[in-house]
């Protein structure tokens, strides 16, 4: 009689999440790449043209932020845009061990060439390697493997460059504004990334060049919250400042946020990454965020043209190689409020 | 050598006057505010004065002191109000590992499209009323499921995520309200609004504590739950409403969390469940249920955000934060199971 009840009630639990899950489907924010983050076939490039069928195995940790959503769109958007590729994505899960696993699948399955954007490139270069053993051609997106033998072609970020034009673009201002000890704060992303720290020594060292110093660096999380949380200590530290860096536009609404509860409006802020809302409040020019610097998740649809010109035995056009290069890594610009239109189109 | 330090075995009978009178009037009932948060002010003291002495040049400066101390409180709300929720859950005799989930998703849920188009009063019913649904299926899970609410509760700490995550598609969901953005601003008689929810749900919490049946029910069904059942008090609907109780505090807390960063994301209140039990514990509550203080866990919550606003105001990592927390929470804990009986009797053996 109990167990029934018992068992009536867990079935009734298990109908409320479903419902939830149904609930949620119906209000959903699901956002689609726009038109400009992908390059479909386009007049006189050569390569354009189809040529031999190929499948382009993809893999990339489901992290649950804007950056992360947005690479596996773009490279889901750019594969349609071709007709001779067959995209054949993998869920990484959770951790490095599951997306092991996930490759260990994918490989299995023989495609013509892998792009794979690891959880971290220490843990999965074993991966790479074995995909590249296996005939498979492996293109590293964002984070690098330990080892050349690993992957045919690296695209990625310039994590290091992104603070150089931070500090960059600050000294620059300060140098406009005849500002000779500028009170200078930062807010990191996650302290424990390699890419954090790449982030923070890129700023001090463009910094430290005009002889600037940082006065106070929080790192937060890359939240929202944590944006928010942080930059309200920061602020509370340094009651007059005049340049801010933070280092992700997804934690810089929190940032943002935390800016105007505080009533603060006598510093310039320069974002990271390059977020749509960012772009546009530079654009708009009614906040403290003068510009951002980039770090696109564009690579993603670079990622899988390389991955095609690769499998089928092509080159780069405009480069004198017979076959795509080894390295590339993206340069971080600047958007600031004269170039934003351009760069509108890629935000995320 | 005397006859009263000879035999450490036996408890002292000298200073029955003195000692024995001290130690009943700290572990008297009436007493247990003092008795158990003392240590927690005095550490709230200190931090304070260290702050004071690093930044003199700010200290110095009263309004900037005004500013900072509703900085640290403001900063503690969110966070404080779960803390509230999840205070009653442990005293209960449970636990509830998804409360930062359920931020989260309430959050998120909050601020989607379709809910934002129905103004503040859509945004702040669908976060509520997230929060007591995700509450309510922890709840009879745990109670009519009979699952163990470490299970019940981790499930739906991964499950609320992934959720969260699957509303908002990956995408931080930016609040267009200027209602709720406006919460975070608020100052009503100079005291910010998001400080004025805290003492609310805290006053509230320590009123459904002390001095109704449901919190004499809550202490009993955390104690001992045969007994409260032999007792005639209906445990497993008694369980669910203490989850219901949290997912509200989750809900609210949500609209604080989204109001402060004018926006949600599927990611926020990050370990938010750990920071919680964390300040229950450190405040008095007895991780296995039937005794615990709704005070206590406000002072625990207050030491946590003190700490990160004094390792800011001196530039320092967020590591070493970190590390001085887990320094904190043993060295609270350890202060309560040494209480000033157990002090009395050692000042005594070595007089």
């Amino acid at each position: 009689m109990i167990q029934d009840a018992s068992r009536r009630r867990l079935l009734f639990g298990g109908a409320m999440v479903g419902a939830g899950a149904l609930l949620a489907a119906c209000t959903s924010n699901e956002q689609a790449p726009t038109a400009a983050q992908t390059k479909g076939p386009e007049g006189d490039n050569a390569n354009a043209a189809p040529g031999k069928a190929v499948t382009i195995g993809f893999s990339a940790p489901a992290a649950d932020h804007g950056w992360m959503a947005a690479i596996t769109n773009n490279a889901k958007a750019q594969a349609a845009a071709y007709s001779d590729v067959t995209f054949n994505s993998v869920e990484a899960g959770a951790d490095a061990a599951a997306q092991r696993a996930a490759l260990d699948t994918l490989i299995s399955q023989k495609p013509d060439a892998i792009v794979m954007l690891p959880h971290d490139g220490k843990e999965l270069t074993a991966s790479g390697l074995k995909a590249m053993q296996a005939g498979i051609p492996v293109i590293n997106l964002d984070r690098a493997f330990t080892q050349a033998l690993a992957y045919r072609v690296m695209i990625k970020g310039d994590n290091y460059g992104m603070g150089v034009s931070a500090g960059n673009f600050i000294v620059a201002q300060m140098k406009a504004k005849g500002v000779t000890n500028p009170v200078i704060g930062e807010i990191a992303g996650i302290d424990s990334l390699e890419l954090t720290q790449e982030r923070s020594q890129g700023f001090k060292d463009a910094l430290a060049a005009a002889g600037f110093t940082v006065a106070n660096r929080r790192a937060a999380e890359f939240t929202v919250d944590s944006g928010q949380r942080e930059a309200t200590n920061l602020l509370q530290a340094l009651p007059k400042i005049d340049a801010l860096w933070n280092h992700d536009d997804d934690q810089g609404v929190g940032v943002l946020a935390a800016v105007s509860q505080a009533n603060r409006s006598e510093f310039i802020m320069v974002g990271g990454a390059g977020s749509k809302a960012a772009i546009e409040a530079i654009q708009a020019d009614n906040s403290v965020l003068k510009a951002t610097v980039t770090y696109s998740p564009s690579m993603a649809s670079s990622a899988i043209s390389l991955a095609r010109l690769v499998a089928q035995g092509r080159g780069l056009s405009d480069l004198v190689e017979l076959s795509v290069p080894k390295d590339i890594t993206l340069a971080s610009e600047t958007i600031t409020k004269e170039n934003a239109a351009n760069y509108l189109q890629l935000g995320f | 050598m005397k006859a009263t330090t000879a035999d450490p075995g036996t408890r002292p009978e000298i200073r029955k006057d003195g000692g024995d009178v001290l130690r009943r009037w700290w572990t008297s009932e009436s007493n247990e505010f003092a008795g158990r948060n003392l240590a927690l002010i005095g550490v709230l003291v200190v931090l304070i004065a260290l702050g004071a002495l690093t930044r003199p040049d700010l200290y110095g400066d009263p309004d900037w002191v005004r500013n900072n101390v509703f900085t640290i409180l403001q900063q503690a709300s969110a966070i404080g109000v779960v803390t509230v929720g999840m205070t009653f859950v442990i005293i209960g005799g449970g636990i509830d590992l998804s409360v930062g989930a359920i931020m989260a998703l309430a959050g998120v849920w909050a601020t989607t499209v379709a809910t934002q188009s129905f103004g503040a009063g859509g945004m702040i019913f669908t976060a509520i009323a997230v929060g007591v649904g995700t509450g309510l299926v922890n709840g009879l899970l745990i109670s009519y499921g009979r699952l163990v609410p470490f299970i019940a509760t981790l499930a739906m700490m991964v499950a609320a995520r992934g959720l969260a995550a699957s509303i908002s598609g990956k995408q931080t969901q930016i609040s267009g309200n200027a209602t709720i953005n406006g919460i975070a601003s608020t100052e009503i008689l100079g005291v910010p609004l998001l400080v004025i929810i805290l003492v609310v749900v805290v006053a509230a919490g320590w009123v459904l504590l002390n001095r109704t049946t449901f919190g004499r029910r809550t202490v009993a069904v955390g104690g001992n739950p045969e007994a409260a059942r032999l007792a005639g008090i209906n445990v497993r609907r008694h369980t669910l409403l203490l989850y219901a109780l949290s997912g509200l505090c989750c809900g609210i807390g949500a609209l604080m969390l989204t109001a402060q960063a004018n926006s949600a994301q599927a990611a926020m209140a990050n370990l938010y469940e750990l920071d919680a039990i964390a300040a229950a514990i450190i405040g008095g509550t007895l991780l296995s249920g039937g005794r615990g203080t709704i005070v206590g866990a406000l002072f625990g919550v207050l030491v946590f955000s003190t700490i990160t606003n004094l390792f800011a105001i001196n530039n320092l990592t967020t590591e070493s934060q970190n590390m001085i927390k887990g320094g904190i929470i043993v060295a609270a804990v350890l202060i309560q199971q040494f209480r000033f009986g157990s002090l009395t009797k050692l000042f005594s053996r070595t007089a």
